[in-house]
């Protein structure tokens, strides 16, 4: 097989992979909380630092690590819906005015989330090397790291789809991004569902992070890209469809292999050039409802 | 002379077909009702008529100008104007305000500032609402904030008004007023196509009304014809306990 | 209406008051030193991305987070025609086109985006910033070859006088705009963009328009702005704290009122430049903690205070009148 082609396929899923978490992630988030959560990315960049300090400060094993970061993240996106978002979804005179109002809320978390981290680390980027080893795949040399972040991005995914699609609170999160007023009529407790679904929106950033420190050097600045991607493929993949999140994150992940391999310094442009043409033909998104 | 023609006009959501195949008309100067059970697409129908969204099959004609296609604003500016089930006042803005959007706004040529200043406080007069003029709309009482839509309505001078369930959340005695300004609309020469459950509104000022159920219309006549009708009682049969007459 | 307010002597009162701010801005140069002059600079600049974030963003209720790239527009624009290398144009027309490319690029974006829900308008802005900021960088590197330009520096009154006169120019056309068919228009999408649609607005038209019409100031001051600079990058020019400031300036001091984010405006841009040097992590994590409280629990602003205020202070007088009269009929 084709080197070139086999390089680009598996660093696009590899990327994919990410994409995939983070705009499932921040679909959740919108779906059935209803906040664009413009700090999504500053989750990231918060749990690759967590996860740099656990491994360089402490050498805790990263992947052993997500058992700290992960509830710790979680914990956070549930803690900051059932103050913050809740008490502005009881003050909102309206549900277009609370989307208004929680997307500058969430630009206000972007400042904040990213000044604390600055406080804490400071404004040098930062690498460590773990399963840094190469290994042979179909004839590419792959780093051993990439593929494990590959395989449990994939998995996680996948596993929480499966999740969503079929178990008792994934019907419950279903029918509360349906429609929350009549879920909580129908039993679902809304107070516990949406900021469950927020924070399980930060855990899936937060392993994104962890993923992401393992394979890329991070900086404070990292999680804005991040942040634009997950909207992007969100809106691909239709505003709040998990199963659309999911395809349309590795969608992007191998396009971006495909204009990397031509030029890397582009790829946010042909991020936003499928964005454009997605917005002017098909707005609903690939799963979305027209 | 026909204002309004619909032909197997359709919309449907998804799977389900929320009006399906209906063929309608109405005449200049009448004033039309449309009834039905909850669900049975009256709604639907006033959405396709100002263009809210579009038709999934069919035609619909204004005064022998095709509707297919057109846009909310563009539908306004031809003559056909509209309230809403669920009052869609401008809440932070004064009721004047409110009506001046219409003037400026409705009509196909444009207004100069007195001109829309002179058509608003009239259509104010008009409803009844020339003393709060200057007051935000959204601390107006419901039957004055439907007021306000109407004005707001009749401010874009249309021919051709759909009036959604003017007169729910009303009590008896703002019903015969609401019934009293329907005529008096009427009678300026707007046609009037209506939506209502209050039973009394619309056999006392209905001179024609049409019955939908599911998305078809099953039935058309006089009121004391539908009154009659033995499938529209049967419907009805439920519903009467709730409709206030 | 209008017309009963134009003699009012409460009228007069403001534009007295104004006139005189006017006439104190206009010679602040003469009187104060160079650095007060820049702080003052800023501080006009900032007031003039707030307003025009207002006009759009505070009636219409769509949330833009592209000032920074509407003002990046407009820093670039300076640095690619009023460069060191060649100065192709004079200052007054790199301005004017610097506000042109920043209304095209709003139109372009606002006509792919608007006619949708707002939340792909958000999305899209949002990002912005990062896309453009990728595009120059790429730019740079690949086909210039080197990084930044090199901007031809102008005397800090020069860059104070024009900045001023950007903001009187905005100020205007703000208020112009607020009071004419098309704010109502926009007023009215706030208030309800479908009953507005059906009422007879072009609800797509009336946002692209407002939409581009806000851009322009934005460019411009980028424009000026770069030439104080002198030295731009696409880091330096596309920054989303320039996104930010407008958004917590505006929603601090209120968008009820034309006044309500130019004070805002000018409270934040001084505490910004007194902070920046001496903790620059702390502030800018008060203000995101100050945006999210403010609306939290003061979602109008400063401005929407002020009624509460005035009904206090109407109290307090009539109190104080009516304690004196009571005074003097008991020593009679």
């Amino acid at each position: 097989m084709n080197p070139t082609i086999v390089w680009i396929v598996i660093s696009g899923l590899m990327n994919g992979g990410i994409y995939a978490l983070i705009a499932m992630g921040l679909s959740l988030q919108y779906g059935v909380a209803r906040v664009i959560n413009l700090s999504h990315g500053e989750f990231i960049m918060f749990a690759a630092f967590l996860t740099w300090t656990l491994y360089t400060g402490f050498g805790i094993n990263p992947l052993l690590s997500a058992a700290i970061s992960g509830p710790l993240l979680f914990g956070l996106g549930f803690l900051i819906h059932r103050t913050i978002f809740t008490s502005l979804r009881n003050r909102s005179p309206s549900p277009a005015a609370f989307e208004g109002n929680s997307l500058l809320v969430a630009f206000g978390l972007y400042f904040v989330i990213q000044n604390v981290a600055l406080l804490i680390w400071g404004g040098q980027p930062r690498a460590y090397y773990y399963l840094f080893h190469g290994v042979e795949l179909f004839g590419v040399t792959f780093v051993v790291n990439n593929l494990i972040a590959l395989v449990i991005s994939v998995g996680l995914g996948a596993a929480f789809f499966v999740f969503v699609a079929r178990s008792r609170l994934g019907r419950a999160i279903r029918a509360a991004a349906q429609d929350p007023v009549t879920a909580g009529l129908m039993g679902v407790n809304i107070n516990f569902v949406l900021p469950l679904c927020f924070g399980l929106g930060a855990l899936m950033a937060g392993v994104a992070g962890l993923l992401a420190s393992m394979c890329y050097p991070i900086s404070i600045s990292m999680g804005m890209n991040y942040t634009v991607i997950a909207l992007i493929v969100v809106a691909l993949g239709g505003l709040g469809s998990i199963p659309g999140s999911f395809i349309g994150g590795f969608i992007l992940g191998l396009v971006g292999s495909v204009v990397a391999h031509w030029q890397p310094a582009l790829s946010m442009v042909a991020y936003y050039a499928i964005f454009m043409f997605l917005l002017l033909v098909r707005p609903a998104g690939i799963l979305g409802k027209a | 002379m026909r204002i309004l023609e619909g032909r197997d006009v359709t919309k449907s959501f998804g799977g389900l077909a929320a009006v399906s195949h209906v063929d309608f008309h109405i005449d200049q100067g009448e004033i039309v009702g449309l009834i039905g059970p909850n669900g049975a697409g009256k709604t639907t129908m006033f959405n396709l008529i100002s263009a809210s969204f579009p038709l999934s099959s069919g035609e619909m004609e204004f005064k022998s100008q095709k509707l297919n296609g057109l846009k909310p604003h563009q539908v306004c500016k031809m003559g056909i104007a509209r309230t809403f089930q669920q009052v869609k006042i401008f809440a932070d803005m004064p009721v004047l305000q409110n009506v001046l959007v219409g003037a400026f706004f409705g009509t196909p040529a444009r207004v100069s500032g007195s001109g829309a200043a002179q058509e608003a406080s009239q259509a104010l007069d008009f409803v009844g609402l020339s003393a709060i003029s200057a007051t935000p709309a959204k601390d107006l009482t419901l039957v004055n904030q439907k007021r306000v839509e109407v004005a707001r309505a009749l401010a874009t001078k249309p021919e051709l008004l759909l009036l959604d369930e003017l007169m729910a959340g009303l009590n008896p005695t703002e019903v015969s007023e609401a019934m009293g300004l329907v005529r008096k609309i009427r009678d300026r020469g707007i046609t009037v196509f209506m939506v209502e459950h209050v039973m009394k509104a619309i056999m006392g000022i209905c001179e024609r009304i049409m019955v939908l159920h599911h998305g078809e219309k099953i039935c058309e006549g006089t009121p004391q014809e539908i009154a009659r009708n033995k499938q529209v009682v049967e419907i009805y049969l439920g519903e009467e306990a709730h409709a206030g007459s | 209406m209008s017309i009963a307010n134009l003699t009012s002597r409460r009228f007069l009162l403001v534009a007295g008051l104004l006139l005189l701010l006017l006439v104190f801005l206009a010679t602040f140069p003469l009187y104060t030193s160079r650095s007060d002059v820049l702080v003052l600079t800023i501080i006009l600049m900032y007031i003039i991305l707030t307003v025009s974030w207002a006009m759009f963003s505070g009636s219409t209720g769509y949330m833009s987070l592209a000032p920074a790239a509407f003002f990046g527009v407009g820093v670039y624009t300076a640095a690619l025609l009023f460069s060191e290398k060649w100065a192709l144009l004079p200052l007054p027309a790199v301005i004017v086109i610097a506000g042109i490319a920043s209304f095209v690029l709003a139109l372009l974006v606002g006509l792919v985006t608007l006619r949708l829900k707002g939340i792909y308008f958000a999305i899209f802005t949002f990002g912005l910033v990062v896309l453009i900021r990728q595009l120059l960088v790429f730019w740079e590197l690949q086909i210039v070859g080197k990084r930044g330009q090199h901007v031809i520096a102008v005397s800090g009154d020069t860059v104070y006088y024009v900045m001023l006169g950007i903001l009187v120019v905005t100020l205007l056309t703000v208020y112009l705009i607020r009071r004419s068919r098309l704010g109502l228009a926009m007023q009215s999408i706030g208030g309800n963009e479908e009953a507005a649609a059906h009422m007879g607005v072009n609800t797509t038209m009336v946002k692209v328009l407002t939409f581009g019409i806000s851009a322009i100031f934005m460019g411009a001051a980028g424009a000026i702005m770069a030439t104080r600079w002198i030295y731009v990058d696409p880091v330096i020019a596309f920054n989303v704290f320039y996104s930010f400031m407008p958004v917590l300036m505006a929603v601090f001091g209120g968008m009820g009122q034309l006044y309500g984010p130019v004070i805002g405006a000018a409270i934040f841009a001084y505490t910004e430049r007194a902070l920046r040097l001496q903790s620059p992590y702390y502030y800018m994590l008060a203000f995101g903690i100050i945006l999210i409280l403010v609306i939290l629990y003061l979602p109008g602003g400063l401005v929407s205070l002020v009624p509460k205020l005035q009904n206090k202070l109407a109290g307090l007088i009539s109190k104080f009148w009516k304690g004196g009269k009571a005074e003097q009929h008991a020593n009679t």
